[in-house]
């Protein structure tokens, strides 16, 4: 057979093709269920993980089942609200969790925002809000836990989808997540509610910023403005619930 | 080549193809190939070892595929078919990689689509699977992914080591050090720090290779 001919390039062109492509959407969908387990049970981690909780997972003979008891254990509660602060009835927190760009895709007046509290050993309630924007080269998104006062941070998770190693991507290291406990979130109505400040010791004495990550400055920015996007949403709510709290407290 | 069918597994001649490729004949400091994906994983020694791991996968397998079809592909279109294969073979790896190693694969984020473009992959499939059988091309492959792998971790251990002050993670310079005043350079963590030390290591090896001097 002539191996230069039209025909023989292009019959071997289209089978090629046609046979790559089914290798590939059959290892696709049968590897499907097993990938969108992982990226639940890493949300469930995340969600714990931001309240101090499951920190044995990494030890667990079996990962998932001790994940799935965690969560059931300690979050006790989730719910949706709205930009305008009231709850969203009949929202599934979790099923908007999973999708949140698209949540962030709408316009601010649509958005419902997912709320996870949880509720530790010692009977502490712990607010998780999940967070998601974009930093260097992709999606950065993160959970903030807040204290009950709705305003001190009790502890923070991110997590990114393709930030350079060893350099942006250390926004998910244990140090830069560590400096956010403790300090507080600024809800009086300001313009800035946290701030990512770059140069080390520049948060030093300020109480609602953490030290930016040198090398990581661009996928720094997008976490703060992911911060200051998603709080906003979150503020009306907040600034109600925190009313209530003094009332109750009075 | 004249290759006898009867030719053992693990001749001396296939065991060359499998160990030159370590020092001899090093994919990145002697011929000078994937020296971008060098730059970019090495920061970390773990990220570094999963690419080494994923990079043999690929160029062991592409250069297998590419060798059994090698008298059926079309001239022409020789090139587009090796990018076929090795694309679709790195997509695999990183499916499976997200299905089984879930951690991992989110650590190397981009860089297992980017084996794609590894050029040591290219270079092995147009320089030796498209001439030679299916199984010393396949030695050819792991060989040469070896190669590759090596120079990766040596790097990484270097810039791991120098820049954050841990290996594999785990923190390996003492405190007290750090309380005498020692500091993690921070430009090791930077890629151009990668292009120095690959210099090195290609000093290094020339030294003991001398016949690798050109003249």
């Amino acid at each position: 057979m002539n191996k230069n001919s039209n025909t023989y390039i292009i019959s071997y062109a289209i089978i090629m093709v046609v046979v790559v492509a089914s290798v590939l959407s059959i290892a696709a969908l049968s590897l499907q269920p097993l990938q969108e387990a992982n990226v639940i049970i890493e949300k469930k981690t995340d969600i714990l993980v931001s309240v101090g909780q499951g920190a044995g997972a990494d030890d667990a003979v079996d990962k998932t089942k001790y994940i799935n008891d965690q969560y059931k254990e300690f979050i006790t509660d989730s719910y949706a609200v709205n930009v305008k602060g009231e709850k969203v009835p009949g929202a599934d927190a979790f099923a908007l969790l999973t999708n949140l760009k698209s949540e962030y895709d709408k316009p601010v007046a649509e958005r419902s925002l997912p709320i996870f509290v949880s509720k530790s050993e010692t009977g502490e309630m712990l607010y998780v809000l999940p967070l998601w924007g974009k930093g260097l080269w992709g999606p950065v998104w993160g959970y903030i836990s807040l204290k009950e006062d709705w305003t001190t941070v009790s502890g923070v998770v991110f997590g990114h989808k393709s930030e350079t190693p060893g350099l942006g991507a250390e926004i998910a290291t244990p140090v830069f997540e560590d400096a956010f406990k403790n300090k507080r979130v600024h809800w009086d109505g300001s313009e800035v509610k946290f701030s990512i400040l770059k140069g080390a010791g520049s948060s030093k004495g300020n109480d609602s910023a953490v030290d930016a990550i040198t090398g990581g400055t661009i996928t720094c920015r997008g976490v703060e403005s992911m911060l200051q996007v998603c709080l906003d949403g979150y503020e009306k709510f907040i600034l109600e619930q925190r009313a209530e709290n003094k009332n109750i407290n009075n | 080549m004249s290759n006898k069918e009867k030719e053992p597994m693990f001749s001396a001649k296939n065991l060359k193809l499998l160990t030159s490729p370590f020092n001899q004949d090093n994919p990145v400091v002697v011929q000078m190939l994937g020296i971008c994906s060098a730059l970019a994983v090495t920061a970390k020694l773990k990220p570094a070892f999963v690419m080494a791991l994923s990079v043999i996968v690929v160029t062991a397998f592409a250069n297998l595929l590419m060798s059994m079809l090698r008298n059926t592909i079309p001239s022409r279109i020789r090139i587009i078919v090796q990018l076929v294969v090795i694309a679709a073979l790195v997509i695999l790896v990183d499916q499976v990689l997200k299905a089984y190693v879930y951690d991992v694969s989110k650590q190397l984020s981009v860089f297992v689509g980017l084996i794609i473009t590894n050029c040591i992959i290219m270079g092995r499939v147009e320089a030796f699977a498209l001439a030679n059988k299916p199984w010393p091309s396949f030695i050819d492959g792991i060989g040469n992914g070896i190669g590759y792998g090596l120079i990766l971790v040596v790097i990484a251990f270097f810039r791991e080591l120098l820049g954050a002050g841990t290996l594999w993670g785990y923190q390996v310079i003492p405190q007290a050090l750090y309380d005498l005043g020692y500091a993690n350079n921070g430009l090791m963590l930077l890629p151009p720090m990668a292009l120095v030390i690959i210099g090195v290591i290609i000093w290094v090896q020339r030294s003991f290779n001398k016949n690798l001097i050109e003249k």
